[in-house]
């Protein structure tokens, strides 16, 4: 029974963490992205297209302050040449204490943080909000969706339902994934807000995704480094079991003569 | 293993008696390795190796975190993210620091509950279990200091909570907390005083460890079925017990390598499943999440604190007693730490005279019911404070402490214990066969 305990004890575990993510629940829709899973992958065009919605929707408000512009160029993320992370960095600029002025920013500094006070920072927000809290508030579908925060930010995206109310001066607009259903922001993404140099679809879903994509390396810009680490570690550790299985088995066996 | 008949390391060499004369480690690293064990220990013996190596893991961890990061309000979380994006490997000490503290709670609770059932608290025991307990105590401080450090929001909104518990109690509350917080709210100074603690407290778990394994070393391990080793020869002893080394460590090194797989699956595919998504947010004086709720390790213990509240007419009769003294937050906060502490208490409480819960057909399923009650606490302890939740929350807490206060104290004098083998010997050949006929009566 004690057998069962030990087993026990790691499924409550995880069945406090996902019970306690629970409340105040939106409909969150399940997109599929190609990141999710133990093998899943961040898609480099995919986040390249996000980079260009967060340039040209979100940035008017949204700040990225956590993350360096150069890692823009990393392996595993959007990995634009040199040349172009230069430019991008350019377009922003940075108080110089130095020269008392604002210069162009360079690849080593950061993303500028949120223009408008109210705006949270995107850097962390795919973690910072849990999509998938079942089944049962376990959260164990977790393990093959990842935690649902590219989904949570994509659902708010699309969740719009055109209907507005102000409230002490205030305008809020009603979305089905938002915690409450009235949101603060107004509606960012229409669908064709942005022209793909590659023709790729840009109706509102797919812009979406792909914004949640992108911010979803910034928020884990280390995660295709992580899964190759935990697949490494699961394969030379089981390797590692099985040589200690049989070490045992052998070792005992002299004193274990039933079998 | 003072009681237990084994050989002893002989100096040979000249430099080797030179060394034993001056300072015995040869011969205490003999003693530990070649340390007789029962030859029946089960797989709910392999949780001290787990245990010990997930201390390791993260003093090593933490010691090279604590070289990237900032303990200062305006950094830590700015120095989080750094060493999640910059440092070399960094995601991964992260992580593997984050999730071994969960790592380390699901062994330390597999390990007390393997105590419970099979009796390992009683004589001659007490002091291991009590030397058990405070390292218990010591990890939750640990663990509740670690979580503040990277100064999310559970972090600003947990300490907020937990230090209050210490502000509820009478007179002085206020001054402790005070004292606890460097100041009058969770700022910089608390930051700054739970980093140092967080250093300090695993090296005295770690020497807290030592005593722990020198005090069983002592006693001898207990083993499932709670009959000691025969003492009366080393012939005799070695019947019942096999060396630790190498045949309890290759057995305890495989189950922590299967652990482990789980482990890195966790850290490599889901590291933060276990976490709170608040504390991807940075903290907040002026925005209180909708939920605070602290890390599962701590949901039983948060249940039974939440779950007396003034409507409870225990909490009430108390508070009459006292004359308002003992008030609904103060009785939780009693309560919270009365539930470790009847477990602390439990070698005095336990009456029976039998120490393995193989034989005790009773205790079998009260055990049983605790453990069951264990986890509903931890449930409930993760639910919003409000019915039926609230109503769960009082019985499940009723539970644990009738457990140790009523069931143990009087189950030792009305239970009929079952028959238990007459030696470890014997239990070991019905199990697995071996020459236990040449001994049995």
């Amino acid at each position: 029974m004690l057998k069962k305990l030990a087993i026990s004890t790691v499924a409550a575990a995880t069945l406090a963490t996902g019970a306690f993510a629970a409340g105040g629940a939106g409909h969150i829709e399940d997109f599929d992205f190609s990141f999710e899973g133990p093998f899943g992958a961040f898609d480099q065009n995919q986040l390249q297209r996000g980079l260009q919605v967060y340039t040209e929707v979100c940035s008017a408000c949204h700040g990225l302050k956590f993350v360096p512009i150069r890692t823009l160029a990393d392996e595993g993320g959007p990995h634009l040449p040199e040349d172009q992370v230069r430019a991008y960095a350019a377009q922003f600029d940075i108080y110089d204490a130095a020269l008392d002025e604002d210069v162009p920013r360079k690849p080593s500094d950061f993303f500028p943080e949120s223009a408008l006070e109210n705006a949270p920072d995107l850097s962390l927000m795919a973690k910072a909000r849990a999509g998938f809290h079942g089944p049962y508030g376990l959260g164990i579908n977790q393990f093959v969706k990842g935690i649902g925060g590219t989904e949570y930010i994509a659902s708010i995206l699309t969740g719009y339902t055109g209907e507005e109310k102000e409230q002490a001066g205030v305008t809020f607009y009603e979305n089905t994934a938002f915690p409450g259903g009235w949101i603060a922001m107004a509606p960012p993404l229409y669908g064709e807000d942005v022209e793909f140099s590659d023709g790729h679809d840009n109706d509102l879903h797919h812009i979406a995704a792909d914004v949640s994509a992108f911010l979803m390396w910034t928020a884990e810009p280390k995660m295709m480094a992580r899964k190759q680490a935990g697949v490494v570690g699961v394969l030379l550790l089981t390797l590692l079991s099985v040589l200690l299985y049989m070490t045992n088995k052998k070792l005992w066996a002299p004193h274990k003569k039933k079998h | 293993m003072g009681g237990i008949p084994h050989d002893h390391y002989e100096p040979k060499t000249k430099g080797e008696k030179w060394l034993h004369s001056r300072l015995p480690i040869v011969g205490l690293m003999y003693a530990t390795l070649t340390a007789p064990t029962p030859k029946n220990l089960n797989w709910m013996w392999i949780w001290g190796i787990v245990l010990t190596f997930c201390l390791v893991l993260q003093i090593v961890t933490g010691i090279v975190l604590a070289m990237h990061y900032t303990p200062h309000v305006d950094n830590a979380f700015a120095s989080v993210e750094h060493i999640m994006r910059d440092v070399n490997g960094g995601y991964m000490l992260r992580y593997m620091h984050a999730n071994g503290a969960s790592l380390f709670f699901v062994a330390v609770y597999a390990h007390i509950f393997r105590g419970l059932y099979y009796g390992s608290y009683k004589a001659p025991r007490e002091v291991t279990w009590i030397i058990g307990m405070l390292i218990y105590l010591l990890m939750m401080a640990t663990g509740f200091m670690g979580y503040v450090l990277p100064w999310g929001q559970m972090s600003f909104w947990g300490a907020t909570v937990i230090t209050g518990l210490f502000g509820a109690i009478p007179f002085i509350g206020e001054s402790i907390q005070t004292l606890l917080l460097g100041g009058p709210a969770v700022d910089n100074a608390t930051l700054n005083r739970f980093f140092s603690l967080h250093y300090l407290l695993p090296f005295v778990i770690a020497g807290l460890v030592i005593l722990h394994i020198w005090a069983f070393h002592t006693t001898g391990n207990n083993n499932p079925t709670g009959v000691e080793v025969r003492r009366g020869s080393k012939e005799e002893a070695e019947k019942d017990t096999l060396p630790f080394w190498p045949y309890f460590v290759i057995k305890d090194l495989f189950a922590l390598a299967v652990i482990l797989v789980v482990f890195f699956a966790v850290v490599g595919f889901m590291p933060n499943y276990l976490g709170h998504p608040d504390n991807y947010i940075e903290a907040n004086a002026l925005s209180t999440p909708a939920h605070i709720v602290p890390e599962w390790y701590f949901l039983p213990f948060y249940a039974i604190l939440r779950a007396f509240t003034s409507e409870v007419w225990v909490v009430q009769i108390a508070s009459f007693v006292t004359g308002g003294i003992i008030d609904a937050k103060f009785f939780g906060v009693l309560a919270m730490f009365g539930a470790i502490a009847v477990m602390a208490l439990v070698p005095w409480l336990d009456t029976s005279s039998v120490r393995s819960g193989r034989f005790r057909p009773m205790f079998k399923w009260w055990f049983a019911l605790l453990v069951i009650d264990f986890f509903a606490l931890m449930w409930l302890g993760a639910m919003p404070a409000e019915e039926p939740y609230a109503s769960f929350s009082l019985i499940a807490s009723a539970y644990w402490f009738a457990y140790f206060l009523v069931i143990l104290p009087l189950l030792g004098v009305i239970e009929k214990p079952d028959a238990q083998p007459a030696t470890i010997e014997e239990d070991f050949a019905t199990h697995y066969g071996g020459d236990a006929d040449k001994s049995a009566e």
